[in-house]
């Protein structure tokens, strides 16, 4: 299996064809302009179709429809263009359609900026658009993530009939690693007896979202809550450093994720019993992971480019059994291992309340 | 004894739930009956949006799509990409395509994107009871211009067709009328040829169809037909805008 030297970007969306992504719908926005570059030099090519949609509402429908066709689909976006996707993904999660979103994050709010941050973590796992939904949400920490993943969206989408998020950001997207795709990929092609292709022989299908009848939509929304209970419990990734002694442990994921294992080395280094968990399904989030690890012998500190984000998931899961720290940088800004140690040394002291 | 008038096949039979005077199941029927007509039934699939014609899809009888308001020329578009010897149609009201889904009609236009547009204008916002559309008259009485509709209030109607025909990707644009049997049978002949233009791989084709809604007008379904002669067709005339089918060749 060749190595090859990809950027983040490109290794996801060669990932994508890979795993027989066949439609790819986008509207340019930094820092992700790389995906639908090398969709729209590629796809075509390869027995797929490429489509620059006039917005990214326009982009989400169209991924709506071909989903709804049957297709394994994808849209890519940054944080303003993902806003502007939420109502498109709320009829997409009603709808039960397959499909992959990649939001390559860059700071807010507002235009904010193109450098890289993870202030999109409530609108990825929490819903994001209207009514009660989940997104399948899985963070990168690498290039080979990003492709490693990717590949893996594809399949959790068909498998749950949910939408997948791909929760990057710019540093990730950016920067360059050796990446290797396996040869001969599998493909889970699943039928999909569901799919608007023509009612050649059959009953009409119905790709719908509407049901005006409450004690019918209510049943609906319990079948989703039973869908989102079952992906909780078979869809948790994480990893785990140096847990096992740590009375330390740091929690990121993404970028922040790759600055903290950094920082726990050099923390290790110097004698502190660090250690690193890193979520890599944010949605379902590893919380039964970390509860374990919950003791009154540990403590834990979240690192996030955002306001504080995940860290209230960490605090639900430790549920008050030892102190949860927090720490991060903003606007673009990246934590750096001093920034990390500091606080790590911090808490060491005692001095971090 | 001979059939001579039954429902199309492509028509589930489910009761509509239109409210009486209005055209909505006038124009399905029409729809239905091309769909029929081409023996397309099992190939098409089509785009119920948001608006009084939301349970389209409980009514024709082949695979169906619900999109979100406004967005129905999108999700034509990821179907026929994905689908391209598939028959896709989409369904939309004036408010649902000349506002907020103006940007969606206007490039999948420019990208001559092969699908066919039903664009039914009824001249105000149906479903929601009555408010101001971006194709009510000047002078019109609506739940948000409740003095009628100004200039300088609210600008002036749109004219899809007339705005449409200035694309290079359209290849159809007419404009028919639901209120009596003429211009019910001059419609379906518009919107059988809208089919047939997709189904020649010919590019985009839409049909609008001026329509009633004697409830929201606050007429009897009588007063409505008459009301869209009189007011609605002088200000949107009938007629064909583009047709470029037959010069590119079947
Ligand atoms: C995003 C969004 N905005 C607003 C609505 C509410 N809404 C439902 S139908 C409708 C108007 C539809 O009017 P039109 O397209 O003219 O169709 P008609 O009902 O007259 O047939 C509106 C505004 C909605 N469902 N979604």
């Amino acid at each position: 299996m060749a190595r090859k030297l990809m950027r983040g970007n490109d290794a996801l969306a060669e990932a994508a064809i890979l795993a027989g992504c066949k439609a790819f719908f986008g509207y340019p926005i930094t820092p992700q302009n790389e995906i639908p570059a090398y969709m729209a030099d590629q796809l075509p090519l390869r027995g797929g179709v490429y489509l620059q949609a006039e917005s990214e509402v326009s982009a989400i429908n169209m991924v709506y429809g071909a989903a709804g066709a049957g297709a394994r689909v994808m849209t890519s976006s940054s944080s303003p263009g993902i806003s502007l996707k939420q109502e498109g993904i709320s009829y997409i999660a009603a709808a039960e359609l397959p499909c992959v979103i990649v939001n390559v994050m860059r700071c807010g709010p507002g235009l904010g900026g193109i450098h890289p941050s993870q202030g999109d973590y409530f609108q990825a796992v929490k819903g994001g658009g209207h009514g009660d939904y989940k997104l399948i949400v899985l963070a990168p920490g690498s290039v080979q993530e990003m492709a490693d993943l990717t590949i893996l969206a594809f399949d959790l989408a068909d498998k749950w009939r949910n939408p997948v998020m791909i929760l990057a950001d710019g540093i990730l997207g950016q920067m360059m690693e050796p990446v290797v795709f396996e040869e001969d990929l599998k493909i889970n092609q699943v039928e999909k007896p569901w799919a608007t292709t023509g009612a050649i022989g059959r009953k009409p299908n119905i790709i719908n979202t509407l049901d005006i009848v409450p004690e019918s939509l209510e049943q609906k929304n319990i079948a989703l809550l039973t869908k989102y209970d079952e992906i909780r419990k078979q869809e948790v990734r994480w990893q785990e450093i140096h847990t096992e002694d740590a009375d330390l442990i740091l929690v990121a994921y993404g970028t922040s994720a790759r600055v903290a294992r950094s920082a726990m080395e050099e923390a290790r280094k110097k004698g502190l019993k660090v250690g690193l968990f890193r979520p890599i399904s944010l949605y379902p989030f590893p919380e039964g992971e970390i509860s374990r690890l919950a003791s009154s012998k540990t403590e834990f500190l979240t690192i996030e480019m955002s306001s504080g984000q995940m860290v209230e998931d960490v605090r639900l899961a430790v549920n008050g059994k030892c102190p949860v720290h927090f720490t991060n940088r903003l606007g673009g800004m990246v934590p750096t291992v001093e920034d990390i140690l500091e606080k790590i040394e911090e808490i060491y002291e005692g001095s971090d309340h | 004894m001979d059939i001579v008038f039954q429902r199309p096949e492509s028509m589930t039979g489910e009761q509509m739930h239109y409210c009486p005077g209005c055209t909505h199941g006038i124009i399905h029927r029409l729809v239905g009956e091309a769909i029929d007509d081409l023996d397309i039934r099992e190939q098409t699939i089509g785009i119920a949006s948001v608006g009084c014609s939301v349970f389209a899809y409980d009514y024709f009888n082949c695979d169906m799509q619900q999109a979100s308001h406004g967005r129905a020329p999108a999700v034509a578009t990821g179907i026929k990409r994905v689908l391209p010897d598939k028959m896709v149609f989409a369904y939309q009201g004036d408010g649902d395509l000349a506002s907020i889904g103006m940007a969606e009609i206007v490039h999948a236009a420019a990208r001559s994107e092969n699908i066919t547009v039903i664009f039914v204008n009824n001249a105000i916002y149906g479903m929601t009871s009555g408010q101001m559309a971006p194709t009510t008259l000047i002078g019109q009485k609506t739940t948000t211009t409740p003095r009628g509709r100004t200039v300088s209030e609210a600008g002036y109607p749109i004219k899809m067709c007339e705005l449409l025909a200035t694309l290079d990707g359209v290849t159809y644009l007419e404009r028919v009328s639901s209120h009596d049997a003429k211009h019910i049978l001059q419609a379906k002949r518009a919107i059988k040829k809208a089919f047939e233009i997709q189904q020649g791989g010919k590019g985009f084709a839409m049909v609008e169809v001026l329509s009633t809604c004697s409830v929201n007008w606050g007429m009897t379904p009588i007063e409505s037909m008459d009301w869209l002669a009189d007011n609605m067709i002088p200000y949107y005339p009938l007629g064909v805008f583009k047709d470029v089918s037959v010069e590119e060749g079947v």
